[in-house]
């Protein structure tokens, strides 16, 4: 049972309420028209009604493209379901368009007959020029294929605050929370957790509290007695786990990890970063917990953060830098002394488009290369990939384990669909999170500094340790004792045990799993945020009797230990990717084996039935 | 610095901080002079040994933590900063020292020593400017002088050069010295005013790079000439200079002169030093004093205190526990709203 409070206000009898299995909604509008923040209170509802549910925001580069522009379109997606949901839906169920440039930009993905609701005061002959409309739509019959409401939500929303005393520009601000009223009503959602929300947010602004919980309930209500939805919905309660839940994106995840490894290990956390989309939130995150034995850094640029971070390591904290991909690049030489100096160093690169500035809003899956292969030398690390928000938390918690047992860097691939896409997350139990164990070793008389134990790795002496003052450095080190090198055998062997060292991390790390059977016709492989669309559509097609499975990884470098034999196990692989093949070409230098490739690069993450139809092509060209 | 312990408890020599690595500088290197007073500096401070950390980037001078027996680490090119800023962050207790070039310091590093000085961390910054790119044998440096012949610039350097001093001030230092390799006594005094100092010490040391720019400072280390070039800075006292201390500079309206004592000028005309005068401007004004227009100020331009950011971090942490109670794993993961599924 969902133990919150819920609206209890009765239904209006005429309407019809339809029950349904998952509905993926999008607000969309203009960058400054609030539509993250409505998307965003939209999630939390549905996770506090106890729908499964998946989100997908997506905004311009820029804070505040020209008013009513194309390129200015902020939009958030969400699919809330009664059952298991992996993605935010590939079509709409309902379109909440709050200017012409949001329709014309969206209206593709509503699907046939879906719910269109339009800001109808929006559609002035400006706002339809800047879209490139050269009739209105709402009037010239195009939209026929699509249930149209065409609203004057901002005439109901400043007549809603008419007596409020709020001038127009502050009481137009209020209009996204009169569509999302509306919306709640049209799908049976209570006005609670946003009343909650609205008075916590805005405690010491009365007067815009009252007004946006006014145009809140304006909306809904509007719905209720104008009678404009002839059916609403409901969307029930996913039958999960039971357990305390949270919703979380990938970013908080990926920042709680931190956070709950650092006390694992009972050390302190250090988080060296500098402001990059779309990692800046683990970043923000961090700063306000300082109270968890949290220092963070903001560095002048994005060496200065991983340099500072490798000080901190030195000195014994648990030191993460995170980045995107051109703090990726940039970091490059750093990491390389990090590897030399075999000190551990969480990397965390928060994927968007590329190469250069590229797309930072958007996703892509596209660093795969550079994080396993981009450094000057030979200078291998452990590369691990999250698939899910949630699974931010788990992998930033492995990836300190792993840098720690082995005293290497850590690369953590996240991306931009990750971090801001949101799930709800059951809070898991402090004590079973696994245990991470730190030595610092004390005894002069059997230190070396590259003295390596049963995991090659060598110890963490830390300055302040009597009697084990040494000194480490860029330069090659001589096995054992650590002093500079430049013999050619040693270096070779050094090369060497650095390899190996990483290679020894696949003992470590879990067997690679299946969804489906362990051998068949065909093996999806994928990897990162790609787990929902290719989850999802490897299950519908076993639903139909293909004989298709997945392997999704988590481990890239190394990879884990059975990858090999297992993909023997399959007539064909299917690598989908957002990037132009390179898991695949990894896998293929790595095991030998042919590949197929389905690859996307729109700075989108893949729709369920785009895989699904691949999967159906291959596995049809098969029985030929 | 960290708390002292009484030196008879401690008892260091300079030969505890020797480390088992052969000194590869050339010969007749200005670093060793340097090297050496560090190491007869050390034992005085009150600091036990393993407290010590000295970090560097790349260059001659950033082989010098091999040869102290000390926590070290030789790092990359410029970030020695850096990675001394994670170092002092990460253990406030630690005396960190870094050791650096003009190249990379003012070149490649320049960005991490502008924010390491404003940031005002208690750490030393050791500069060891020989206006020479050495370790790669001979190229111009951003400290070299316009028209310069080296390996890059065969018809003559056409960059300005930087001027390290005004830099650091520039950047808010809270303390900012120059000395000089051959000037011993002088070098190891002011290497002992920028340990005690609590805050960034930015110390520049002229040292003479003898293979690819020998002689760059002899206008003030001859014995003949540097009485005339070089003018020592005294907290409180005019600024003197010439063999017989004759000489002295004035101001005249912003600008510095040189004017002669006697017929009518006497000491109380010119400028009196003030290390800890709360704004930068006389401390600028003497940073931009050069040879051969001026003999050059010697000695502590700029002492003045200012919170450390390690200090203000650690406060920040600790007025959060204090708030907020010490944070624990339960807290984090409920802090926002939260449901029950049964």
């Amino acid at each position: 049972m969902v133990s919150t409070t819920t609206t209890n206000r009765k239904r209006s009898t005429r309407a019809t309420v339809e029950t349904l299995d998952s509905v993926a909604v999008r607000f969309a509008g203009d960058s400054g028209d609030g539509m993250q923040l409505t998307g965003t209170q939209f999630t939390n509802t549905s996770a506090i009604l106890g729908n499964d549910l998946s989100t997908l925001p997506d905004f311009p580069a820029e804070i505040r493209a020209p008013a009513g522009s194309l390129g200015g379109v902020s939009g958030f997606q969400i699919n809330f379901s009664a059952k298991t949901v992996h993605t935010p839906g590939d079509r709409l169920h309902a379109l909440i368009a709050m200017n012409p440039a949001a329709l014309k930009t969206n209206l593709a993905d509503l699907e046939h007959g879906g719910i269109l609701v339009v800001n109808a005061d929006a559609f002035t002959q400006a706002n339809l020029t800047k879209a490139g409309y050269e009739a209105n739509p709402l009037e010239d019959g195009s939209l026929q294929n699509y249930r149209l409401h065409a609203l004057p939500i901002e005439r109901l929303n400043n007549d809603a605050l008419a007596d409020t005393g709020l001038n127009n520009k502050a009481a137009n601000r209020c209009k996204n929370f009169f569509a999302l009223g509306l919306v709640y009503w049209l799908y049976s959602r209570p006005l609670e957790p946003t009343l909650r929300w609205i008075e916590a947010k805005f405690a010491r602004r009365a007067a815009i509290a009252d007004a946006n919980s006014k145009v809140l309930r304006a909306g809904y209500y509007y719905g209720e007695t104008a009678e404009i939805f002839p059916v609403t919905y409901r969307v029930e309660r996913a039958a999960i786990a039971p357990g305390r839940y949270r919703k979380v994106t990938g970013n908080e995840a990926t920042a709680m990890g931190l956070i709950a490894a650092a006390r694992r290990a009972d050390t302190g956390l250090f988080y060296a970063s500098y402001p990059i989309t779309p990692a800046s939130e683990i970043l923000q995150e961090l700063s306000r917990r300082k109270n968890y034995g949290v220092k963070t850094f903001q560095a002048e640029d994005e060496i200065a953060a991983i340099c500072v971070a490798i000080g901190a390591s030195f000195a014994g904290q648990l030191a993460v830098t995170g980045t995107s991909g051109p703090g990726l690049a940039l970091k490059g030489e750093a990491i390389g002394l990090a590897v030399m100096t075999e000190l551990p160093l969480v990397i965390v690169n928060v994927q968007r488009g590329g190469p250069s500035t590229g797309l930072p809003t958007k996703t892509e899956q596209a660093d795969l290369l550079q994080a396993v292969y981009g450094r000057h030398g030979e200078c291998p690390l452990p590369v691990l990939a999250a698939s899910t928000p949630q699974n931010c938390f788990h992998m930033a918690v492995e990836a300190f384990r792993i840098a720690t047992k082995y005293m290497t860097p850590v690369i953590l691939l996240s991306d931009g669909y990750l971090a801001n896409g949101a799930e709800p997350w059951r809070i898991p139990n402090v004590d079973d999170l696994p245990e991470i164990r730190i030595e610092h070793p004390t005894d002069p008389a059997t230190f070396q500094p590259y003295q390596r134990n049963e995991h090659l790795a060598r110890p963490w002496a830390i300055p302040g340790t009597p009697g084990l003052q040494h000194r480490i450095g860029g330069l090659e080190k001589q096995d054992v004792t650590g002093n500079v090198c430049y013999e050619p055998d040693n270096h070779e062997k050094m090369v060497g045990l650095r390899a190996a060292k990483v290679a020894k991390v696949a003992d470590d790390i879990p067997l690679q799993a299946v969804v489906g059977d362990e051998t068949g016709e065909l093996l999806v492989v994928s990897w990162g945020s790609t787990y929902g669309a290719t989850v999802t559509a490897v299950e519908r097609c076993r639903e139909r009797g293909l004989s298709v499975s997945l392997a999704h990884l988590h481990y890239i470098e190394p990879f884990p230990r059975n990858l090999g034999d297992l993909l023997k196990g399959y007539k064909r692989i299917l690598v989908p990717e957002l990037n132009r093949g390179q898991l695949a070409t990894k896998l293929r230098a790595a095991f030998l084996v042919e590949t197929i490739q389905l690859n996307k690069v729109q700075g989108k993450p893949f729709k369920i039935h785009e895989i699904e139809e691949k999967i159906e092509q291959v596995l049809a060209g098969m029985n030929k | 610095m960290s708390t002292e312990i009484p030196l008879t408890e401690l008892k260091l020599t300079p030969k505890d901080f020797a480390s088992s690595q052969d000194v590869r500088w050339c010969p007749g290197c200005g670093d060793y002079s340097i090297l050496a007073q560090v190491k007869k500096l050390l034992p005085t401070l009150g600091v036990p040994k393993e407290k010590f950390v000295f970090i560097s980037g790349i260059g001659c001078s950033s082989r010098f933590p091999y040869y102290v027996d000390t926590y070290g680490m030789h790092s990359i090119h410029g970030r020695a900063l850096a990675i001394a800023s994670g170092v002092k962050c990460a253990n406030p207790e630690l005396q960190v020292w870094v050791v650096t070039g003009d190249g990379d310091a003012l070149s490649i590093g320049g960005n991490h020593l502008l924010h390491a000085i404003r940031r005002n961390f208690d750490i030393n910054i050791l500069l060891f400017n020989n206006r020479i790119y050495g370790l790669t044998k001979g190229q111009y440096s951003p400290t070299s002088e316009v028209n310069k012949r080296t390996k890059t610039s065969p018809e003559g350097v056409i960059d300005y050069p930087l001027h390290p001093l005004s830099m650091a001030i520039g950047a808010e230092a809270s303390f900012v010295a120059r000395t000089i390799d051959v000037w011993v006594k002088h070098l190891g005094e002011t290497l002992d005013r920028a340990a005690h100092h609590k805050g960034t010490s930015f110390v520049e040391i002229y040292q003479d790079c003898n293979i690819f720019n020998h002689l760059a400072f002899e206008y003030a280390t001859d014995k003949q000439m540097k009485a005339d070039n070089a003018i020592e800075l005294k907290h409180g006292r005019p600024l003197t200079f010439g063999k017989d201390g004759k000489k002295g500079i004035r101001l005249n309206g912003m600008d510095p002169e040189i004017v002669t004592l006697g017929n009518g000028i006497t000491e109380d005309d010119l400028l009196f030093h003030d290390e800890a005068a709360p704004e930068p401007s006389l401390a600028y004004l003497l940073s931009r004093m050069h040879y051969p227009r001026f003999p050059e100020p010697i000695g502590v331009f700029r002492a003045v205190e200012r919170e450390t950011y390690e200090d203000t971090l650690t406060g920040q942490v600790n007025a959060a526990v204090a708030e907020k109670g010490p944070g624990v794993l339960e807290g984090l993961f409920t802090d926002a709203e939260t449901w029950t599924v049964e």
